[in-house]
């Protein structure tokens, strides 16, 4: 660890927290529908949506219809990348013609876009055609993001409103947080990435012709000279700005963000990472306006805050450390090299970078990478591992960190709220069976798919275990490690196992669509409950949810009751692992 | 009855028996379900027992940690269960008592103007009976005749008799209380078996006990975490077999009735009958379990100002005579309006009027006069007699009199006497004779010592006081200033109290208030705690959802400490019980695992023997665990009243914290008593 990566660490922080409260105040005034100073050109557009579509933007939903307006988009939109996916052959812009992409695999990607996983069980540039990653696939890089952003305005007007039936409605939620947000800031974003190398085309791919031919062995044994290199092409900058601003993480190449046509240069890197946690932090912000108390907003951050640091930290020390089972080999950082375990990461983001960007990209249910985890130490793969289990609730994925932190924070409330001698009370709505019965649901869920589907798979010699690259507790993470990004709607991967069986295509896609949609609809009806209820006046006796002792509650209920469960499996994984490791075993 | 009640030790001998016994009864399946988190515990505890007997026949044999963990199981459910029958018991105990009161007498029923002398089990409501000097009351009613002297010590615990009369607000009386003095007859108003005794031994007993909807939303949140645990631990096998590391019945059931909240989930409906229990024990009644946790979360308390702020009576202790009347006359007046006043107030213009002008007591009998009682929409007295019409009240209250009559204004030397008295937080009552003002009567108030101490320690944990008062606006005033309290509301009549309560109650608050009279009826059904004295109406006990066998209002304080306090202990042993499984965790996971990769002892970190050890010591501590706490849970967490903040800080470090660390301390203590008595 140098003083130069903690200087890159705490400044990435630094800047996200300052444009997390002018962003949070602006989506504010989007959702409120008040007037921004993009109303000149966007309210025209908006207004012909609607009248496009039939919707009347007056119109309030209770829960129920803006859930089954949720899945009934979502449904459609996976429909729509399904169809696009099967028969790209037959549409333009495939200047690779490449073939129609086979079903499990169409199905576990559309599903995996529509949920904002993005997890890629293929190589994205041998598979997709430029019009379906364009048309399939980017446009869910808006989609899920806002779907996610308007159901987390939707649980922050549960929490806000008093003795309201209605949430909003969340055709217009969805319309302007595309509108108003994302939009907008991609296409900043996606200039910004442009100045720094980031491509963006309709070319075929080049062919390069290597300088130093390589030999290599082919996989029937026999020795061939590689002489040329292919090099993939395609619209990547515009993709590139949405899937981290969104939090999709769906890498146009199969290197994803270690690709140096997505991520060329330390300052693209930093900007991709900003922009994961540009929204979910703005939306914690967002939260304390809109309940009038953004000390409480800053309370929620500041936990978030905690649980980021210490896990980037973790990563980071341990990927300082090097591997203990190299000998004679010098692994310390110098001005020449950035010392430590540099395998699977890129030289030019060196340890502190790739170890931040592991933390940001799985607190955040990002996915996207610019250092291989699976290459990772065994404890600094754990932290990604953590960071997921933790139900994607630090900062969290556009929206879906949001309402899931909110989750723990009902749940927090519930246990620790009665110990000020009152039956517990968030912002004043009280904390009955119905909340409490639909908050441990969606906290089951979570462990159900991920413990479930690891348990089968490792059951499974021929179904889960043959995809593994590695054995031992190794093998037990890659396993892990996939359903938990899967199930946390993450996307990133410890890319050991080979994904692209039916049994992992179609049991992830299983474990993607009950994380993401099982999950909303009990968040859905505690917004729908919460919004319903009355407002009891805060006074002494209420219970602080704006002090640093709630912020460190919340860690601690995070901690105990959101990745406790989760204790013995990672200690036949990682734990072992690392411990073995350091008694001479690896795998 | 109270004086009983805290007497009676926490672990007293025959409650203690009877509650082992009962916790073995309570071992059926079907009491157990209302418990999900034991009845878990329950199926772990039957498989491990089948599977030692099976074991025990079959080739392998059991082992003796085998045995112990089956026993330490059973154990924790039985623990759990003596920790519930615990706290029934001391309510059985008081039951008992009650029962005593409640034993068979003859009733002398009224059938057409004759008697019939019938088993008073017999009566129902609508039957008139007649109790006379010497006999037992044989069903709760209302007094229609006569006055009497009653003993309701059987009730209240208190020896003194109490005056019962017909009309009024002491018009009820409670069946199982013995007439002293009189005749009385008296209207039965409840069935057979729905009596107030009745319903007294049901809810001390807890027969009727109902779980409260926060205990419903806390088990429902025990019940997911038993869940989560369970799929944790489920799964775990597959993932123990691919690593080359399976593991027993007895070690998986060991780890899942450990992680999952036993603590908390044996001695919840504990928390709860010991909650009913203190208030027992303060000689309150709650209807219900929810009354009790609605005063936990009360915001605003009615208090009433008399006898509740203020020492009930007001002293006389000045005539001011109005320009052109002598203060001799002004005192005369007064005395003559008063001679009938049975009120404290009434009393000292007697007394006054004697002192300073030695007026003889004068005998009501003897004047010929008709007296006109205070009621509470004139809020004036006074007499008719010879001619003389004399009136006193308050100032308001004769100025309109004056004006309905006709008569002159109120001079502006008295309406200054008047606020001057006012603003000093006295009571100034104006006497009128024949359409004229007299002058005033100046009545002080005195406020009880200590109130203002209690009332600051109420807003400090953000509750509201506000006093109730029938005075005027600047008398409520000066009194709400002297005694502290937050606000005030000032000539108060009944219907203004409910349009408080409903007011205060449309902003999302909860209100508490006490009540006695009929009057105060509607009102203390819509408080969400309406404690009603037992002197009052039946119809005051019928709408309120709490009663005060002593009849007094201040208690309202103690009753929403005890509702705080039943809630405290409810999020303090929950705390405790999940931080917990930390130190659980780090005592199985290592047991379970360095066996095959010896490397795994690096969680080791308590350094516990070995193996069994390490999973006995844990499976022990669970359940050593519930009867450590027995007696804190019977007696509720210690108490102050604080800030939420401040409260929280304490309680999270306490019992968050302490939930952490202790286990760990504990853990070690066995394994290491363990190892020394050679069990593992």
């Amino acid at each position: 660890m140098s003083l130069n990566g903690w200087l890159q660490i705490l400044s990435f922080m630094t800047v996200v927290l300052l444009l997390a409260h002018p962003v949070g105040n602006y989506l504010v005034r989007v959702f409120e529908r008040r007037s921004t100073f993009l109303d000149f050109v966007l309210a025209p557009c908006e207004r012909l949506l609607y009248r496009v579509t039939g919707i009347d933007p007056d119109h309030e939903m209770r829960w129920t219809e803006y859930a089954i307006a949720m899945l009934i988009f979502s449904a459609a939109t996976t429909v729509l990348t399904y169809v696009v996916e099967r028969i790209q052959h037959l549409l333009p812009l495939n200047p690779q013609h490449l073939p129609g992409v086979e079903s499990a695999l169409a199905l576990n990607t559309a599903i995996s876009f529509t949920t904002n996983t993005n997890w890629q069980s293929y190589v994205p540039e041998a598979t997709m055609s430029y019009l379906t990653q364009m048309v399939g696939l980017a446009t869910h890089n808006f989609w899920s993001a806002a779907v996610g952003m308007a159901l987390a305005i939707a649980f922050i007007r549960g929490i806000a409103r008093r003795e309201a039936k209605t949430l909003g409605n969340f055709w217009v939620d969805m319309t302007r947080s595309i509108l108003w947000v994302l939009l907008p800031i991609s296409i900043c974003l996606a200039l910004l990435l442009v100045s720094q190398g980031v491509i963006q085309n309709f070319k075929a791919y080049d062919t390069a012709t290597l300088l130093e031919p390589q030999r290599i062995v082919d996989s029937s044994g026999k020795i061939a000279t590689v002489t040329t290199q292919t090099i993939a092409q395609g619209p990547v900058a515009s993709q590139e700005a949405i899937k981290m601003l969104g939090t999709n993480g769906g890498g146009f190449f199969n290197a994803n963000s270690a690709h140096p046509f997505e991520n060329p240069t330390p300052l693209s890197n930093f900007l991709e990472m900003v922009a994961i946690f540009l929204l979910p932090a703005s939306l914690v912000v967002a939260l304390g306006r809109m309940v009038g108390s953004p000390k409480h907003g800053w309370a929620i951050l500041a936990a978030m805050i905690i649980l980021w640091f210490a896990g980037t930290t973790a990563c980071y020390w341990a990927e300082s450390q090097g591997n203990p089972l190299l000998h004679g080999v010098d692994q310390r950082a110098s001005l020449i090299q950035s010392g430590g375990n540099m395998e699977g990461k890129e030289v030019r983001f060196g340890i502190a970078n790739s170890a931040l960007f592991a933390a940001v990209t799985t607190d955040a249910s990002c996915g996207a990478v610019n250092g291989m985890h699976d290459s990772f130490t065994p404890l600094g793969g754990m932290v990604p591992m953590i960071n997921i289990l933790l139900g994607e609730t630090i900062f969290g994925g556009v929206g879906a960190g949001l309402y899931g932190m909110l989750v723990f924070v009902v749940l927090a409330v519930f246990i620790a709220g009665l110990m000020v001698g009152r039956t517990p009370e968030y912002l004043g709505k009280k904390i009955e069976a119905y909340d409490v019965q639909m908050s441990m649901l969606y906290l089951l869920i979570f462990p159900c798919i991920i413990l479930g589907f690891a348990a089968v798979s490792v059951l499974m010699p021929n179904l889960g275990l043959s995809s593994l690259s590695n054995h031992g507790p190794h093998g037990l993470s890659e396993i892990l490690y996939a359903y938990t990004s899967a199930a946390g709607n993450n996307g990133s991967a410890f890319a050991g196992l080979n994904a692209n069986t039916h049994w992992y295509n179609y049991s992830l896609a299983v474990a993607m669509f009950c994380g993401r949609f099982l999950m909303i609809v009990p968040m859905l009806a505690i917004a729908g409950n919460l919004a319903g209820k009355k407002i009891v006046p805060a006074s002494s006796g209420t219970f602080p949810v704006t002090t640093p002792l709630f912020s460190i509650l919340l860690v601690g209920v995070l901690l105990i009751v959101g990745a406790l469960t989760f204790f013995p499996a990672l200690s036949l994984g990682p734990v072992l692992e690392h411990l073995l490791m350091r008694s001479g075993h690896v795998f | 009855m109270s004086t009983h009640a805290s007497r009676r030790s926490l672990f007293d001998r025959q409650i203690v028996r009877r509650a082992s016994l009962e916790s073995v009864a309570k071992l059926n399946p079907r009491t157990m379900m209302r418990n999900p988190v034991m009845f878990v515990v329950e199926i772990g505890c039957v498989l491990t027992s089948a599977l030692l007997i099976v074991n025990a026949f079959g080739h392998r044999g059991s082992s003796r940690f085998d045995l112990q963990i089956t026993l330490w199981l059973w154990f924790t459910v039985l623990f759990a269960n003596f920790a519930e029958a615990m706290a029934e018991g001391r309510g059985k105990a008081q039951a008992d008592a009650l029962r005593k009161a409640k034993s068979e007498t003859t009733a002398s029923l009224i059938v057409n103007g004759s008697i019939q002398e019938v088993p008073s089990s017999q009566l129902h409501a609508g039957d008139i009976v007649r109790v006379v000097a010497g006999q037992m009351i044989p069903g709760d009613g209302e007094v229609i005749e006569g006055v009497a002297s009653v003993d309701e010590s059987a009730i209240t615990g208190e020896s003194a008799p109490v005056i019962r009369e017909a009309g009024g607000d002491r018009s009820a009386v409670t069946g199982g209380t013995r007439v002293l003095s009189d005749i009385i007859t008296v209207r039965i108003t409840s069935n057979p078996g729905e009596t107030f005794l009745d319903r007294m031994i049901a809810l001390v007993e807890g027969a009727e006990r109902q779980k409260t909807p926060n205990e419903i939303a806390l088990n429902i949140l025990l019940a997911g975490l038993t869940i989560i645990f369970l799929l944790a631990v489920v799964t775990l096998q597959p993932f123990a077999v691919y690593s080359g590391a399976p593991q027993t019945v007895f070690v998986l059931i060991s780890l899942l009735v450990c992680l999952i909240p036993t603590t908390i989930g044996g001695l919840l409906s504990a928390i709860g009958i010991a909650g009913m229990d203190r208030l027992v024990q303060h000689n309150v009644l709650a209807t219900s379990g929810r009354a009790v946790e609605a005063a936990g979360d009360v915001n605003t308390l009615l208090l009433d100002k008399t006898g509740t702020i203020t020492i009930g009576n007001r002293q006389a202790s000045e005539f001011i005579a109005a320009p052109g009347v002598s203060i001799r006359d002004l005192a005369d007046a007064a005395q003559l309006s008063s001679l009938a006043d049975e009120t404290p107030e009434g009393r000292s213009i007697v007394v006054l009027a004697k002192e300073q002008f030695e007026f003889r007591g004068r005998e009501l009998a003897n004047l010929n006069a008709e007296f006109v009682p205070f009621s509470a929409t004139t809020r004036m007295s006074g007499i008719e007699l010879d001619g003389r019409s004399i009136r006193k009240g308050a100032v308001d209250a004769i100025a309109q009199y004056l004006q309905r009559h006709g008569a002159l204004p109120l001079p502006p030397e008295l309406h200054q006497a008047t606020e001057k008295i006012a603003k000093g937080g006295g009571t100034p009552l104006v006497v009128a004779e024949n359409g004229r003002a007299l002058g005033v009567i100046h009545l002080k108030d005195v406020v009880k010592g200590g109130m203002r101490e209690r009332f600051d320690h109420l807003r400090a944990m953000g509750i509201r006081t506000v006093m109730i008062t029938g005075d005027n606006p600047l008398t409520a005033a000066a009194i709400a200033r002297e005694a502290g309290v937050d606000d005030f509301l000032a000539e108060a009549k009944p219907k203004d109290k409910m349009n408080f309560i409903r007011r205060e109650q449309a902003d999302g608050k909860l209100v508490a208030m006490t009540g006695d009279g009929t009057n105060d009826a509607p009102a203390l059904a819509q408080a969400d705690v309406g404690v009603a004295m037992n002197s009052g109406t039946q119809a005051a006990k019928e709408a309120g959802n709490m009663v005060d066998l002593d009849s007094n209002p201040t208690k309202l304080i103690e009753i929403v400490a005890i509702g705080k306090q039943l809630l405290m202990t409810r999020g303090a042993l929950t705390t405790f019980s999940i931080a917990n499984d930390v130190a659980k965790y780090f005592a199985i996971i290592p047991a379970m695992f360095a066996g095959v990769f010896p490397v795994l002892n690096a969680l080791n970190v308590m350094h516990l023997h070995n193996a069994e050890s390490a999973v006995l010591s844990a499976v022990i501590f669970n359940a050593l665990i519930i009867i450590g706490l027995i007696p804190l849970a019977l007696k509720g967490v210690q108490y102050k009243p604080m800030s939420a903040s401040s409260l929280l800080r304490r309680n999270l470090f306490v019992y968050g914290l302490g939930g952490l660390v202790a286990p760990f301390a504990g853990i070690k203590l066995i394994d290491l008593a363990i190892t020394a008595l050679r069990l593992a």
